[in-house]
């Protein structure tokens, strides 16, 4: 995610320091995604560079913290990036399949019970993030509500990822396996593959 | 009550439950123990032919276990003559169903109070019951319409005002937001929750983990048996370190 954007748009909303943004950031998306200042400062020292945002002129405070504005090319940035897909590139390296994937491999690990540990740690993860909607809903915050469904859906998708998983699991046991057989006991695949 | 606890609601014993016989036996359930207590609301999550249907009319008591006992509110319906059976199923135990299995011919009022009135209410205070009900779920300006006028989450509302009408503190939901979109759906959980805050135990069949969330506790059923259950709830440290923790 960029914060570059992040920031730009709420800039949107008028001249902020960078504390400010910082709390605002952090405000509308639960603090999911917490930020901390120093990223703040070099991201708007980038943004000034390119023109997208100016200090205000005698907009410091008594610390000395400058506001910033957006310029209008910093304006467009905003407009397009609202209005442009977000890029899913190159899947991120998931920790979860590739744990999955060797443990199909790797001897004396049961992968079953590596699917059934996950699956009941993110139905609990998934049990948190409701409890967080029913407090989100009270107080009527629509923006962090929604960022919460976005993380319910990805866990459930997880979940249903791992039940894939494991009843594509019972279906191989069914059937030989020769790559596999032979990558563990070549002698057995051997003479299974004789046998036929 | 013969538990102890007056806030049991629900428990199986070692429930076992077979369809058919010799070489032809299906074990639906194998063994299965659960406790339910007032105010909690249990979720069972497992894919089809895991026995979670199963599970569900054994506890209603629309069906008797193999082996083991059903206990709804400290009585072991194995030991009720079947009248006995029939009024535990009219007064203690509400249901909610995928399809909401409203009467049709009924307004959203009177099929609500039927279950009262089956019991021998007379229809005035039946209908009392029934507009306070159907206030609780937010739907008293709806009390005189049909089914048919009802929106699918509106006929679910009243179908959980049904399930909890008069002192019945046991409410089975097999997969009751199957047939809504995702926001009614996630408001008719909400409901279910909401009630069984307000004191009733819920055992909420569903193979969408999703939903299965709301629970308290979430117990995964696999052939018939428990393989795991999430703990306890409210681990508020968790709740606040949301942020860090993931």
């Amino acid at each position: 995610m960029s914060i570059r954007n992040g920031l730009l748009a709420l800039l949107e909303d008028g001249a902020m320091y960078g504390y400010q943004l910082r709390a605002e950031f952090e405000a509308r998306t639960g603090a999911t995604w917490p930020l901390n200042i120093g990223q703040v400062y070099t991201t708007l020292g980038r943004l000034e560079r390119d023109g997208l945002v100016v200090p205000v002129e005698s907009g410091d405070d008594d610390d000395g913290h400058r506001r910033y504005a957006l310029t209008p090319a910093g304006r467009a940035e905003v407009t397009g990036w609202f209005h442009t897909p977000v890029a899913r590139g190159a899947p991120p390296r998931d920790e979860l399949a590739i744990k999955l994937a060797l443990a199909l491999t790797v001897p004396g690990v049961d992968v079953h019970d590596v699917v059934r540990t996950q699956r009941t740690s993110t139905v609990r993860t998934l049990q948190d993030y409701t409890r967080l909607k029913v407090r989100a809903d009270e107080s009527g915050d629509l923006a962090w509500l929604l960022v919460l469904d976005s993380l319910v859906f990805q866990a459930e998708a997880e979940i249903r990822w791992l039940d894939h998983c494991e009843s594509r699991l019972a279906r191989f046991a069914d059937r030989p396996s020769p790559a596999r057989t032979v990558a563990r006991q070549p002698a057995a695949a051997e003479q299974t593959s004789v046998r036929r | 009550m013969t538990t102890g606890g007056t806030d049991l609601v629900l428990e199986l014993r070692e429930v076992t439950r077979v369809h058919g016989g010799g070489a032809n036996a299906v074990h639906a359930l194998r063994g299965v123990s659960i406790q339910v207590w007032a105010g909690e609301l249990v979720a069972i999550m497992g894919p089809s032919g895991s026995g979670k249907s199963t599970l569900l009319t054994l506890a209603g008591g629309l069906d008797e276990p193999s082996e083991g006992a059903v206990l709804v509110e400290g009585r072991d319906l194995g030991t009720l003559s079947r009248s006995e059976l029939a009024a535990v199923r009219r007064r203690q135990v509400g249901y909610v169903f995928q399809d909401f299995n409203l009467i049709p011919a009924l307004t959203a009022a009177e099929n609500v109070a039927l279950p009262r009135e089956l019991d021998g209410m007379s229809a005035r205070r039946a209908r009392r019951e029934a507009v306070r009900a159907l206030a609780e779920v937010d739907l008293h300006d709806l009390a005189d319409r049909f089914p048919e006028d009802m929106s699918g989450g509106q006929q679910q509302r009243v179908a959980i005002a049904r399930a909890l009408i008069g002192d019945r503190r046991l409410v089975l939901a097999d997969e009751p937001t199957g047939a809504l979109d995702s926001t009614t759906g996630e408001a008719v959980l909400r409901l279910l929750r909401a009630r069984c805050d307000a004191g009733a135990g819920g055992v909420l069949v569903t193979h969408e983990a999703r939903h299965a969330a709301w629970a308290d506790r979430v117990i995964f059923l696999r052939d018939g048996v428990i393989v795991d259950e999430t703990g306890p709830p409210a681990r508020v440290e968790s709740l606040l370190g949301l942020g860090a923790e993931q």
